[in-house]
């Protein structure tokens, strides 16, 4: 049994909790891309700025003296959320808007948003530096260890307090947009708009309303993805634009355009990169009791080798890329 | 046109003669042999992008290609290695490499023998599994052993001459763009985007952790340059701040000698059948494809060529530093910065490309400087007004430069998307 928990906590747990930072990233992505049809390299800006707008009102809640039961990370959240979907409106205003009005190519819109991550990232160094900060600096991290011996385990289960949340947290918002798209006006409007988006203007629908909840949505959702990594790791500049492309991988394995195929994607991801890099002889050791002498495991018998990991999602994009390019939910063809 | 191009490049030239009156020569002068080798990625990007349309957003893996070759090729031989049973490992991991492909081969024609549909499927990807582990099985011991001290650490390299280590950076890059570009290039502008960069981001993930071929992050040094090294000329009796300059305008002549023959090529392709042909598919594949000319055949060919500027300027590059570190590469400085290049000057141009490239390139270098002066500055005046001084000014102003690349892109996109120098369409009346 102690191998098996070994693997609840190496690949289900953080399998889990990296598909859905993906997933949560991923959605704004496809959104973006099925209302305006460009590839928003800036997203992973958006996830980043979030997460540091969620840093300074922590920060400024522990300089106040407010303690709370859960991690203040999450208290700030919706705030936070707030903030970054001004952020994400107000770029959108700035930078993007003027060129669509122009009627610039998809293409230009992708090197605009370029140009906007350097920029953000350039602010986001200046202001706080190259180094790394905790949202635990103030209070301690909770790490749950369940006791497994009951089934004959001589680990634990180890999950920490942000995990759980983040799970939670995930699992509520997830549903809270599938209410949206499907039961509201608005919700409806917006899936018209990614279908047909000249249908959808000649219909009646308020497009230019349309796009500006997209980018609150995308927003939103970013800052949630961005600082619930900075949870579950540390908050560094760069935290999200390493994972910029596994998060694109994500959508467009799911389907550009297809929220649900976002999640999906986002899952699937997040499963194969820890289970690529899983050592497998750690889950398999029992048999070696079994197997004959010349066929013994090895000590390591993993997939790739773990500074390969981010690898993993290049490789799965490349392959869907080649083999589905519409991704599995059947989004937006080549 | 031909005005605004010559008052443009007089400027930059006053610029050249500013920044070396302010920073000194010898920074200058190396930062000139950058901006040649820079000149010559972008000229690269500019064929892929301004003739033929191509998102190719994977420069990064080009440039590391072509650093990797020249190392292989210009660094000292390592005895070590070739006296250990490193080669015959080595060897055999090759032959495994093959018997994997010939493998996956095998199961991509299995619907000769009649296995067809799933069952095919079924079969390559056994196949890939199974060629994966082979290779796999071989090539880890030989790594394993040739880092070790018996087979020398690295397998070192085979002491040719640099130019040589140029060319094969070139013609690695072409193979790596071949394949890359059957793979990719069916694919739309974006998605394009997104496949190149995260083939690079694979590419710059193997040199980095094949320590056994690169050395990785150990880094390798120093590599030789093609023309004499400063120290040759200070043996000669030269005083060292001579010296300096007088190595890197040797290296400085050689690189322009490249750049001139790159430019005097593709202008003329460019202006020929051939680059007509290409700026028709460029602007509709639709119509150029109905014409009878074979579009993704004549893309792979452009993605090529390009591909093969950027291996050569990324080990021009890599000699000039006389460095290579793995960990050095990063998308901002060495991908984005060059579609600045091309985009600021104006793509589609070669003049463009070239005033692009040395222009923000200097900006790039100036901006670190600068912003720390400006830094300085402000800080001094806060201080006297009991604000208290501003932190870190090092940190901080090392960073000024990505935010001043993200500002000279949008606003180079909302004012003049077309670039400074752009390029001219000829109508026939």
């Amino acid at each position: 049994m102690t191998e098996l928990i070994f693997f609840t906590n190496q690949v289900i747990i953080s399998g889990l909790v990296l598909g859905c930072i993906y997933a949560l990233g991923a959605i704004g992505i496809t959104l973006i891309f099925g209302i305006l049809r460009f590839a928003h390299f800036a997203h992973s800006e958006l996830m980043t700025g979030g997460a540091f707008i969620a840093f300074l009102l922590a920060s400024a809640f522990a300089a106040w003296g407010i303690v709370t039961p859960i991690p203040t990370g999450f208290v700030v959240l919706p705030i936070a959320m707030v903030l970054a979907a001004i952020m994400a409106l107000g770029i959108d205003k700035g930078f993007y808007a003027p060129l669509r009005k122009r009627g610039a190519k998809p293409v230009t819109l992708l090197i605009a948003s370029i140009g906007v991550t350097l920029m953000i990232q350039g602010l986001i160094r200046l202001f706080f530096g190259a180094g790394s900060y905790s949202f635990f600096e103030h209070e301690p991290k909770e790490v749950f260890r369940f006791d497994m011996a009951g089934i004959g385990s001589t680990r634990p289960l180890v999950i920490t307090e942000p995990q759980v949340l983040m799970i939670l947290v995930t699992l509520v918002s997830v549903l809270a947009l599938h209410f949206f798209l499907t039961r509201s006006r608005l919700g409806k409007a917006m899936r018209a708009m990614a279908d047909n988006a000249d249908l959808a203007q000649v219909s009646g629908i308020n497009t230019a309303l349309v796009v500006r909840v997209t980018w609150i949505i995308a927003g939103a959702l970013g800052c949630m993805a961005g600082t619930m990594l900075a949870l579950d790791v540390t908050l560094k500049p760069d935290l999200a634009f390493n994972i910029i492309l596994p998060i694109f991988a994500a959508a467009i394995v799911g389907g550009l355009g297809q929220a649900y195929g976002a999640i999906a994607g986002g899952m699937l991801i997040g499963f194969a990169e820890t289970l690529a890099v899983f050592n497998w002889t750690m889950l398999l050791r029992p048999l070696n009791a079994i197997l004959p002498d010349w066929m013994q495991l090895p000590p390591t018998l993993a997939l790739v080798p773990t500074e390969y990991k981010l690898t993993v999602a290049f490789v799965i994009l490349v392959v869907t890329l080649l083999v589905r390019p519409t991704g599995i939910f059947k989004g937006a063809s080549s | 046109m031909i005005q605004r191009s010559l008052t443009l490049f007089g400027g930059l030239f006053c610029l050249i003669l500013l920044m070396g009156w302010v920073m000194g020569m010898p920074f200058t002068s190396s930062r000139l042999v950058e901006a040649a080798a820079y000149a010559l990625i972008a000229l690269g990007l500019n064929i892929q992008w301004g003739y033929g349309g191509l998102f190719n957003f994977g420069i990064m893996g080009f440039l590391m290609v072509g650093g990797a070759a020249v190392t292989f090729i210009s660094y000292p031989v390592n005895p070590v290695f070739w006296g250990s049973e490193g080669p015959m490992m080595l060897g055999k991991a090759l032959l495994a490499f093959a018997a994997g492909a010939l493998l996956v081969y095998a199961a991509r024609k299995s619907d000769r023998i009649g296995i067809t549909g799933k069952w095919k499927m079924a079969l390559t990807v056994l196949a890939w599994f199974v060629a994966y582990v082979f290779y796999r099985s071989q090539l880890d011991p030989a790594a394993a052993y040739i880092e070790s001290a018996a087979g020398g650490g690295w397998i070192g390299g085979l002491g040719g001459h640099p130019v040589l280590g140029w060319l094969f950076g070139g013609v690695l890059a072409a193979g790596i763009a071949y394949v890359v570009g059957k793979i990719c290039l069916g694919l739309r502008t974006d998605y394009l985007a997104i496949a190149t960069i995260g083939i690079s981001e694979i590419i710059r993930a193997l040199i980095k952790n094949m320590d056994w071929l690169t050395r990785g992050t150990l880094t390798v040094s120093p590599i030789p340059w093609p023309t004499p090294l400063p120290q040759e000329f200070q043996a000669g009796g030269m005083n060292i701040a001579n010296s300096l300059l007088g190595a890197r305008a040797s290296y400085l002549l050689l690189a322009l000698v490249v750049l001139g023959v790159v430019l005097w090529l593709i202008s003329r392709a460019y202006a020929g059948p051939w680059g007509r042909m290409m700026r028709s598919i460029r602007d509709n594949h639709v119509a150029a494809s109905s014409m009878g000319k074979n579009v993704t055949a004549r893309q792979l060919e452009i993605f090529v060529f390009g591909s093969v500027l950027m291996g050569i300027g990324g080990a021009m590059l890599v000699s000039f530093v006389q460095i290579f570190d793995p960990s050095s590469y990063q998308p901002i400085n060495h991908t984005f910065l060059i579609w600045v290049m091309v985009i600021v000057g104006g793509a589609g141009n070669n003049w463009g490309a070239l005033f692009g490239a040395v222009l923000m390139w200097l900006i790039w270098v100036v901006s670190e400087p600068l912003s720390k002066t400006v830094f300085e500055f402000v800080s001094s005046w806060s201080t006297q007004f009991g604000w208290g001084a501003i932190p870190e000014i090092e940190a901080r102003s090392a960073q000024m430069r990505v935010f001043v690349l993200g500002l000279v892109i949008t606003i180079a996109l909302r004012f003049a998307p077309k670039g400074l120098i752009p390029e001219v369409v000829k109508r026939e009346t």
